[in-house]
């Protein structure tokens, strides 16, 4: 199992720490409830350095992230991102990631940790034909995730750059905590705005106690993967190996927003014909509305108990004190308020389909 | 670690206090604390006669769910409502407000295979 640069410092502050995607990482620090409350109101500190990172450079570079890439990535000019999925050949989604765009011939990709190994193969067998220059950076940068709605002023001090000018999905590169060239970006998986912050991994340990030291006045605290993931999913943001995976189209997973037929790119003609033809089933969300918490892998039914899907992630929502999940039903159930039942043990709990995001500020 | 001694244990991670032919049952401060915040208790056994070891219910924390396990044979005759509305009692109180059951015992003589504290605290190494 791998360490990131920052797990002697999750150990010392008594983080709980789990394995996760091949990775050993703080899954919670005080308590996910108190984190995840910290991220909504103040501000938090994740280490995600466990995600990977691709830069592709080059005068062809922007033609292989085409081609790989469901999102039209022209549309980037420099210090923007974009986020966008990876098809397979066969209707599914061999990752989710976003691109960013440091200049003309050079870009990074920020992909999921456990599929590194399969995106660099992925990518590489494209690039086969089209020839940019990959680099595979994950091992060399860490990646901190400076989450929530006093971000901007807890980390001002730490840098020259403006940061309340940095727009959401744009990003720049200064110094930050002393150290040269952090990539500052305006992005993350919490729906309460900030940073993430792309280091090199020998600077990793002491930006993490900058960033903790400056952040003290403003009750910052240091976030695990369980609060994470609860924040991303009272967003209804997908999760790759939950969400969305090997098998599950982008039409379906609700991604055609990131799918643009305005250029070629792998499997487009299919997924166009899925997208006219309408998906035969459709990622929805929804809430419990008697007490009870859906799981990933619980079955969901219609109100004549028939089966009409399968739950692919939930959880009590820490900030609305109910069961929410998301999950996948035949096309016939996806409308708001569409009364189903979630097969929760021998219970069939009563949900309706909700709109996203199940959390607004 | 608060194992307190006048109470009897499980290797299950659960506590049981005897008063007659009464047992209280709830999860012990190290099970509530391996489970992390907990955001779900339930209990639909109420007046079930079960048997040592059948589940009677569950605990949810943020991440996981455990079946809770009868620690001794009988009627669950009494769940902590309260948990309902504040499962949260599990962490804050695990030996007081927190308490999960009470059964109504029918074979007195499996108390003595329920652990000690001693015995208890060597389990979880404290």
């Amino acid at each position: 199992m791998k360490n990131t640069a920052l797990t002697d410092k999750h150990i010392a502050l008594g983080a709980k720490m789990v394995p996760f995607a091949g990775f050993n990482m703080p899954v919670q620090y005080e308590g996910v409830n108190i984190e995840h409350e910290t991220v909504r109101e103040h501000v938090g500190v994740f280490d995600v350095s466990h995600m990977g990172e691709f830069f592709v450079t080059g005068p062809k570079a922007l033609e292989l992230i085409q081609k790989v890439s469901s999102n039209d990535a022209s549309k980037l000019t420099d210090g923007r991102a974009q986020y966008c999925c990876m098809p397979n050949e066969d209707g599914g989604i061999v990752d989710d990631l976003i691109v960013y765009r440091i200049n003309e011939e050079k870009y990074l990709l920020v992909v999921n940790a456990s599929n590194i190994e399969k995106d660099w193969k992925w990518i590489s067998k494209y690039n086969e034909e089209i020839g940019a220059t990959m680099e595979d950076a994950s091992e060399q940068y860490s990646l901190l995730a400076i989450q929530g709605p006093k971000a901007v002023e807890a980390m001002q001090s730490l840098t020259p750059t403006d940061l309340s000018a940095i727009k959401p999905f744009h990003f720049e590169i200064g110094e930050f905590a002393g150290m040269p060239e952090v990539i500052i970006s305006a992005t993350g998986y919490t729906g309460s705005g900030g940073f993430e912050m792309y280091i090199k991994n020998e600077s990793a340990e002491q930006v993490w106690d900058r960033v903790l030291e400056a952040g003290a006045d403003y009750g910052i605290k240091p976030i695990g993967l369980a609060a994470r993931d609860t924040l991303r999913l009272e967003m209804g943001f997908c999760l790759y190996g939950n969400d969305i995976d090997d098998t599950t189209s982008p039409i379906e997973a609700g991604l055609g927003w990131v799918t643009k037929f305005t250029k070629d790119f792998v499997n487009a003609d299919a997924l166009k014909a899925e997208k006219e033809a309408g998906p035969k089933r459709k990622l929805i969300a929804f809430e419990l509305t008697e007490r009870g918490i859906p799981r990933q892998g619980y079955e969901l039914f219609n109100q004549d108990e028939e089966a009409i899907g399968v739950v692919t992630s939930g959880t009590m929502s820490p900030s609305l004190n109910k069961g929410i999940g998301m999950g996948y039903v035949l096309a016939d159930y996806k409308a708001l308020e569409t009364g189903i039942l979630v097969k929760i043990r021998k219970n069939m709990v009563p949900a309706k389909v909700v709109k996203l995001p199940f959390y607004k500020k | 670690m608060n194992i307190p001694s006048d109470l009897k244990y499980t290797k299950d991670h659960e506590w049981v206090k005897i008063e007659g032919d009464v047992a209280t049952v709830g999860i012990t401060d190290f099970a509530q604390g391996e489970l992390g915040d907990i955001v779900y208790v339930e209990v639909e056994t109420v007046d079930e006669e079960l048997e040592r070891e059948e589940v009677f219910g569950t605990v949810e924390a943020v991440k996981t769910v455990s079946d809770l396990f009868l620690p001794l044979s009988g009627e669950i005759v009494e769940f902590n409502e309260s948990l309902e509305e504040e499962p949260e009692k599990v962490n804050s109180d695990p030996y007081g407000e927190g308490w999960m059951i009470k059964i109504k015992m029918t074979d007195a003589s499996e108390v003595e295979d329920l652990m000690s504290s001693d015995e208890y605290k060597e389990l979880v190494g404290a």
